[in-house]
């Protein structure tokens, strides 16, 4: 809730929905996606209508209305990456973790992605794992990468995040 | 004009390079960083802390330093010897560039000759790459640290805005009117005027946007800028604000591009502390502010209404101009919204003048541009070159041709807005004019190289898939002519054209470039068109039973 107290204090009265994006990124930021819940909860904090903000989550691509894997794997398929192996490495990636672009492994470890162009057009093909980007990225140097990545295992589902991993 | 706060600067930074005798560059851009480069910093600070150099050789993290495919890159400079490039370096030879090249030159002085081994890895100081460059925009971006403004100061960082405190603001707009800087982001609109239009618009409050979603996949020349050169930045926005009197700045800029996000807000914060952002800048009557959105992941917003419509909170749909946003633009305010590449361009030009700012380039396009050269390129990176300097020099000469051997087929330039350029016209001027000419533009400064092997048919393809996924909906021409046409590209591709399927994209195309709503719908045919009339031999066909040639 501080995000979005934050965010209310300083876009109050009649710009009240100007700040929407910024407190949806930082719904974002605290969930990994945003959580219904916390949109209605938006919706009453700054008097927007619930439908305002739902128009505004499902029109930008960066905004996930689910939760997400816990390492997020994203596979660059800009111009360059597409036309130098970036494909390939996709399907590698959907291979291993048996997920398509898109989905989380059932471990809930990791979530695999295709983000375009990341702007490392010199280094393709190029895979940005969280915050980390990868330039040069064969097919087998996936487990290297990945192992520096370890996903944070809950005790309980412990057994699962290895079988997939 | 230098300011006591530039003497400071400057002092500080002697000061803190006085006992140097030798400075090791490191670039820290996204392209190096991916490849290991943060494990060649630490390596560096090891191996100078391994040697007790502490006090004598200095550790500098840049901007992108340009040649990306060659990264990540270490640069050696000493007094009276040339600076010497590595790369691509690991984490093992930046070692030893401490351990075989620092250590033993700083202790040997003129005796110490580099061993082989060493030099094998050196790039050619007069490699074409970077010496058929010239740097404006990025005269700052591989020497100074963009998270320390002191250094950025002392590299001549906001000396244009002191000199402009002291005009009035209708000699900024006069000065950039007569330089014909044209906007770097695609649109090519003269700045100037932009300014002009802004400032001569009745208002209370005006806004300064930096359009740094640059979402044209290929393109990465305005990441490099805010991560190399915030400050270039800040300063363009700042003389901007100046001008046509406005207070309030957003640089937008895509939230993928994390590390330029984080750079501009360092930027902004000890833009702040040295009192060059707030109530009085530089000690001014002038009040100036800005702070970063981070955009959302959608192409349209790109294109300035929808930018505009995003930081209101709204979904980023464009809206038809006139007015435009000069005039009527964030909150109905005058709003001057520019590209990352024109901002950083305004400085220098202040700075100058327009007529040192005129000798370069062409008549209608005056300047530089900075392209981003990938695809098959031998050097990919990034490259900064005179307006009307000929395509063929930079894919050739600074690029190397090929890095496959094969020879070049076409040359994608401005991502999904730009179209291809077939080798035979590769002759072709890199200018506003002459772009236009071709049916491609300048835009946004990709340029993918493409050999004989790739399928440019896919290509097209790839950059229809794309509008698709990126239209915003909001008009029919792009919404459905988008799909319509990537339908076709896809049954020409896998069954082949009939001669009324290459009818029915000319027309689709026509329309869409007649119709769309903004840049989105009327640039996403350009690539399949090129296509379609430059490689008819290349196109498959379809038999037909009634004779016609295959």
């Amino acid at each position: 809730m501080k995000v979005i107290d934050t965010v209310a204090g300083r876009h109050s009265g009649s710009r009240a929905d100007s700040g929407l994006l910024e407190a949806l990124h930082g719904l974002q930021a605290e969930h990994g996606y945003v959580p219904r819940q916390e949109a209605m909860a938006l919706s009453r904090r700054l008097s927007v209508p619930l439908a305002r903000i739902f128009e505004v989550l499902t029109f930008y691509s960066y905004f996930r209305l689910e939760e997400p894997g816990r390492i997020t794997l994203s596979v660059c398929d800009g111009t360059s990456c597409h036309l130098q192996e970036g494909p390939v490495l996709l399907n590698a990636l959907q291979e291993l973790l048996g997920i398509k672009p898109g989905e989380a492994t059932a471990d809930g470890a990791y979530q695999l992605n295709v983000v375009r162009c990341l702007g490392c057009c010199s280094c393709s093909p190029v895979l940005m794992v969280d915050d980390k980007v990868y330039s040069h990225v064969e097919p087998t140097d996936l487990p290297r990468i990945m192992k520096k990545h370890p996903p944070i295992v809950n005790k309980e589902s412990n057994d699962d995040a290895h079988s997939t991993a | 004009m230098p300011t006591p706060l530039h003497s400071e600067a400057r002092e500080e930074e002697r000061e803190r390079q006085a006992g140097f005798a030798c400075r090791v560059f490191c670039c820290a851009g996204t392209a190096c960083l991916s490849a290991e480069g943060e494990a060649v910093w630490e390596s560096l600070i090891d191996a100078r802390a391994t040697h007790g150099l502490k006090d004598k050789v200095d550790l500098v993290r840049t901007g992108c330093m340009g040649l990306c495919s060659k990264g990540p890159l270490v640069r050696v400079e000493m007094a009276d010897v040339a600076p010497c490039l590595y790369g691509p370096v690991s984490a093992m030879f930046a070692r030893l560039i401490m351990t075989e090249h620092v250590a033993p030159a700083l202790a040997r002085g003129d005796e110490f000759i580099r061993p082989e081994f060493l030099a094998s890895q050196a790039l050619p100081s007069d490699l074409a790459f970077f010496a058929q460059q010239k740097r404006v925009v990025l005269s700052r971006i591989d020497r100074a640290d963009p998270e320390r403004i002191t250094d950025a100061l002392a590299h001549g960082a906001y000396v244009a805005l002191a000199g402009a405190l002291e005009k009035q603001p209708q000699a900024l707009i006069d000065e950039l009117q007569a330089s014909g800087l044209r906007g770097r982001g695609g649109g090519g609109y003269p700045t100037g005027q932009k300014w002009a239009n802004a400032a001569g618009t009745e208002a209370d409050r005006r806004f300064v946007i930096c359009n740094g979603d640059e979402g044209d996949p290929g393109a990465y020349v305005d990441r490099s800028i805010l991560e190399g050169d915030p400050h270039a930045v800040l300063e363009g926005m700042l003389l901007s604000g100046y001008a046509v009197g406005a207070s309030h700045g957003y640089v937008y800029v895509r939230a993928e591009y994390e590390l330029a996000v984080r750079r501009v807000r360092c930027a902004i914060e000890q833009a702040r502390e040295q009192g060059l952002l707030g109530d009085a800048v530089m000690g001014s009557d002038f009040a100036f502010d800005c702070k970063v959105f981070t955009a959302a992941g959608a192409f349209v917003c790109g294109e300035e209404t929808a930018l505009i419509a995003s930081i209101e909170g709204q979904r980023g749909t464009p809206r038809p101009r006139p007015p435009y946003p000069s005039e009527c633009g964030l909150w109905g305010c005058p709003t001057v919204i520019s590209n990352v590449e024109t901002l950083a361009n305004v400085p220098r030009i202040i700075e100058q003048s327009a007529a040192w700012f005129r000798s370069i380039g062409t008549a209608d396009s005056p300047g530089t541009k900075v392209f981003s050269m990938a695809g098959r390129a031998r050097l990919a990176g990034l490259v900064e070159v005179p307006m009307g300097t000929k395509l063929s020099t930079v894919v050739d000469s600074l690029g190397g041709g090929t890095k496959t051997g094969r020879p070049v087929r076409a040359v994608q330039i401005g991502g999904l807005s730009g179209g291809l350029v077939p080798a035979e016209q590769l002759d072709t001027t890199l200018s506003y004019e002459a772009m236009s000419e071709l049916g491609s533009i300048v835009g946004s400064g990709g340029m993918i190289v493409l050999d004989d092997n790739d399928d440019l048919l896919d290509l097209a393809r790839f950059f229809l898939q794309y509008a698709v996924e990126e239209s915003c909906g909001r008009c029919a021409a792009c919404r459905i002519g988008t799909h319509q046409l990537l339908n076709l590209a896809t049954k020409i591709r896998e069954e082949g054209a009939t001669d009324d399927d290459l009818v029915l994209a000319e027309r689709l195309s026509e329309t869409m470039q007649a119709t769309s709503l903004c840049g989105l719908g009327k640039a996403a045919p350009r690539t399949l068109m090129s296509f379609l009339r430059n490689w008819s031999d290349l196109v498959p066909r379809k038999e037909t039973s009634t004779g016609g040639d295959a």
